[in-house]
């Protein structure tokens, strides 16, 4: 009987600190993936703003949540910042536009090559970033209100009677579902209605594309209206489960990157993807074992170090070795995108 | 206007605006950001050796910069004896069981057949041989990091004067740049900006994590120096006397008494002016060794195959080229400019702080200095790299400036106006991203194009 409690406690330890975690972390970081992805498939560059197009997208939601709650508008249990993505999005959605209005589309029209458009973001990278800093300041900014958690810790415990206790957060739970509700919407976007299928078409074969009558413009346009709407989410979801700091979405850039390029870049899928591999990766290599082993082992045999395979801080070390070892086994990633 | 006439007004222009900071904030002031224009030139012509000349995207120079630092502690600190003795065994256990797993690992590659069982093999090896390594690592650090945990902790470095760290970061530099380079360089251009700045990122985690190495986020402060301390000038004779000469038109218009307080004041002045001129000449002939040996390399028969490579990759590379190897060839050295640069960068400071290296200032500057500059001529990276760094370090009080005038309207106490106050030095960030894309889009080969010589 007591080895079947261990076991219990074992996994219940693992949900806790690894699946839920990295279950969140990987929906978050596949949100961020596939705008970078479809950038890429339809505008064939590396958008290197993506980070800082999330940060100006969740600081429009933070203010507008602020100005909510001093106005005593609330959810109830669920976060304020759920009403205040709109304003958000709009904003981020009318952000994007402009710069792709004022910097990309000459580039199209002139025809650069992909590595202009890349240098290119990098300016509009330190503009939207020095926007974010101006506005909200560098600073760490807390936004999450309502209920904390779904399942906290203390009543798992009192509910079932292990010793660990299972905590899911409801920004965890929150960041599931809607990612599981964006997605789909997407692919459905993506695979049934007109429009969809033409930025299929173009991201596939250009020339065929516009061969057959797709207006350019608009796939482009709409390639940037769903990137904004994914950027804020993803970005305003990662700030309820942690927090806001704009540096940290310059460093997001990171693991969103290798995300898509794991899964295979251009491929929505792939991003998805891409994004639970990295997130399970860095969650789980900085997981320090020894609690699991202590349950799942006889006494003798109880490990002494923390069995942790790397430190916490080297997380984002392990998003880039996956990447590079991708790059060198399979270029194309995991689901076989384009070859950059 | 021809490029020569350009590139003189351009540095006129310099010339004039330090000459201003000079005479506006102080001379001392102006002499910092002189410095730093050097060394951020010497950075700007390593970046445009590998995007210029031969269109090699690199977003690692952060990474370069950070190692080029960690190698002026590890030359100019003393060799902390304890730590050695306690680890050397284990140390280098470590270090052959690592060595070790690469070279299996890298064998069974080449020598075995393809298949299930050559991976197999290279996982095992790896697996085995990484456990290996920390078997023994492992104590040897908890035994490095256990002796003055609050004062050194580390092995300490060589004991050398700290200038021979400029060479020495260039080297590790060069090492670290072969080994992304054979990993990375087949890569397109933008899987290989992606990556390098993912390498820089693994760079700078390592550094401060690796407290065995150079103390990690404890920093190592307190850095010898190739140049003369300001307090051992003011109790030197010959700098009192020398300054008492130089000023000795002012000096003579007080009375006794001031005139000591005066003079106390001038030699403190002049003392902390006269090191940042000896750092200046240090630098400016690092500068001028590098910026000749760039023109003279652009202009050789070596310098007209990179172009050639960078233009056409396959006629190149159907002219016989080997392009692979070129393009790791120059990978390294403008790598191991970079961390010159950077060496240089951390003795100036006299610490070595892991945690100042962050992307937007030492990887999308540069990046801004060359493009703005002028990629593919040696004096626009020159150039962008003096312009940029002056902008980018004067911004912060002008547009405090600029707010206060702005907001002149506005009360003492007005939130807005505070807020506006407070965070105007980030709107440089956004100034430097405007001045990027301007150039970019209205004068693409930058300030002082490339010259395209017709043979």
């Amino acid at each position: 009987m007591e080895a079947v409690t261990d076991l219990v406690n074992a996994v219940v330890l693992l949900l806790n600190f690894v699946i839920v975690p990295g279950l969140s972390y990987g929906s978050q970081l596949a949100l961020g993936a596939l705008g970078i992805t479809l950038v890429f498939g339809i505008l064939r560059f590396a958008n290197f703003a993506h980070g800082d197009t999330m940060a100006f997208g969740t600081m429009i939601t933070v203010l507008v949540t602020w100005w909510l709650q001093s106005k005593g508008i609330s959810l109830g249990p669920l976060p304020t910042a759920l009403l205040a993505l709109p304003a958000g999005i709009l904003l981020t959605i009318a952000l994007v536009v402009i710069t792709d209005r004022s910097v990309y589309r000459y580039y199209r029209h002139a025809k650069a090559v992909p590595v202009t458009f890349m240098i290119a973001s990098m300016g509009v990278m330190f503009m939207s970033n020095g926007i974010v800093r101006f506005v909200i300041g560098p600073n760490d900014q807390r936004f999450l209100d309502g209920e904390r958690f779904i399942v906290s810790a203390r009543e798992f415990k009192a509910a079932t009677g292990l010793s660990e206790g299972l905590s899911i957060k409801l920004s965890q739970g929150l960041t599931i579902v809607i990612a599981i509700i964006l997605v789909a919407l997407l692919f459905w976007f993506l695979h049934k209605t007109r429009t969809g299928k033409a930025m299929r078409a173009y991201s596939d074969n250009e020339d065929l594309a516009l061969l057959s009558g797709v207006d350019p413009d608009r796939i482009v346009l709409v390639t940037w209206i769903i990137t904004a709407i994914l950027a804020t989410i993803a970005g305003t979801l990662y700030g309820l489960d942690k927090s806001f700091k704009p540096f940290t979405y310059l460093q997001l850039l990171l693991p969103m990157f290798a995300a898509a390029i794991v899964g295979g870049i251009g491929n929505p899928i792939g991003a998805i993807v891409g994004g639970y591999v990295i997130a399970f990766s860095e969650v789980m290599v900085t997981y320090a074992y020894k609690k699991v082993f202590v349950y799942l082992l006889p006494q003798s045999l109880e490990p002494e170090g923390l069995l942790q395979l790397l430190s916490t801080d080297y997380k984002f070390a392990v998003s880039f070795v996956i990447l590079v070892l991708v790059l060198l086994v399979r270029p194309t990633g995991i689901l076989r995108g384009k070859l950059l | 206007m021809s490029n020569d006439r350009k590139t003189w007004l351009a540095f006129g222009v310099i010339a004039v605006l330090l000459a201003i900071i000079g005479f506006a904030q102080s001379w001392n002031v102006s002499l910092g950001i002189l410095n730093l224009c050097i060394i951020s030139a010497v950075m700007a012509l390593g970046v445009n050796m590998q995007w210029g000349y031969a269109g090699l995207l690199n977003v690692g120079v952060m990474g370069f910069a950070a190692l080029g630092g960690v190698s002026a502690v590890l030359v100019s600190q003393a060799p902390i004896a304890e730590a050695w003795e306690a680890s050397w065994g284990r140390l280098l256990l470590a270090a052959i069981s690592f060595i070790a797993t690469i070279l299996v690992s890298v064998l069974c590659y080449r020598k075995l057949v393809p298949g299930r069982m050559r991976g197999l093999g290279i996982t095992l090896t790896i697996v085995v041989g990484l456990a290996l390594t920390r078997w023994s690592f492992d104590p040897a650090v908890a035994s490095i990091e256990a002796i003055e945990p609050a004062k050194t902790g580390f092995l300490g470095g060589m004991g050398l004067p700290i200038i021979f760290s400029w060479l020495f970061g260039g080297v590790v530099a060069a090492g670290i740049a072969w080994c992304i380079g054979k990993v990375a360089l087949g890569l397109r251009a933008d899987y290989l900006a992606i990556a390098t700045l993912g390498i820089s990122e693994i760079i700078i985690a390592v550094l401060k994590n690796e407290d065995w190495l150079a103390r990690g986020v404890k920093n190592v402060t307190g850095l010898s120096r190739p140049v003369p301390y300001e307090i051992d000038l003011q109790s030197s004779s010959w700098f009192i006397e020398a300054v008492r000469w130089w000023r000795s038109g002012a000096l003579a218009a007080a009375d006794d008494v001031a005139q000591q307080a005066m003079l106390k004041q001038f030699v403190i002045d002049a003392s902390s002016i006269f090191v940042k001129l000896c750092y200046t000449g240090l630098f400016a002939a690092v500068l001028a060794l590098v910026l000749l040996l760039s023109v003279k390399a652009l202009d050789s028969p070596w310098g007209r195959m990179m172009r050639a490579i960078r233009d056409n990759e396959i006629a190149a590379g159907a002219m016989g080229k080997d392009v692979t190897r070129r393009h790791l060839e120059i990978f390294i050295i403008g790598s191991a400019v970079i961390g010159i640069a950077g060496a240089m960068l951390t003795t100036l400071d006299g610490q070595f702080t892991p945690t100042s290296y962050q992307p937007l200032r030492f990887t999308f500057l540069i990046w801004v200095m060359v493009i703005v500059g002028g990629s593919g001529n040696n004096m626009g990276s020159v150039l962008g790299g003096f312009l940029i760094w002056i902008v980018w370090i004067e911004a912060e009080p002008v547009g405090v400036w600029l707010m206060q005038v702005g907001t002149g309207w506005l009360d003492e106490s007005n939130v807005l106006r505070l807020h506006l106050l407070e965070n105007a030095q980030h709107m440089r960030l956004f100034f430097m991203g405007l001045v990027l894309l301007l150039v970019m889009r209205f004068s693409p080969g930058g300030i002082l194009p490339e010259v395209v010589r017709k043979q």
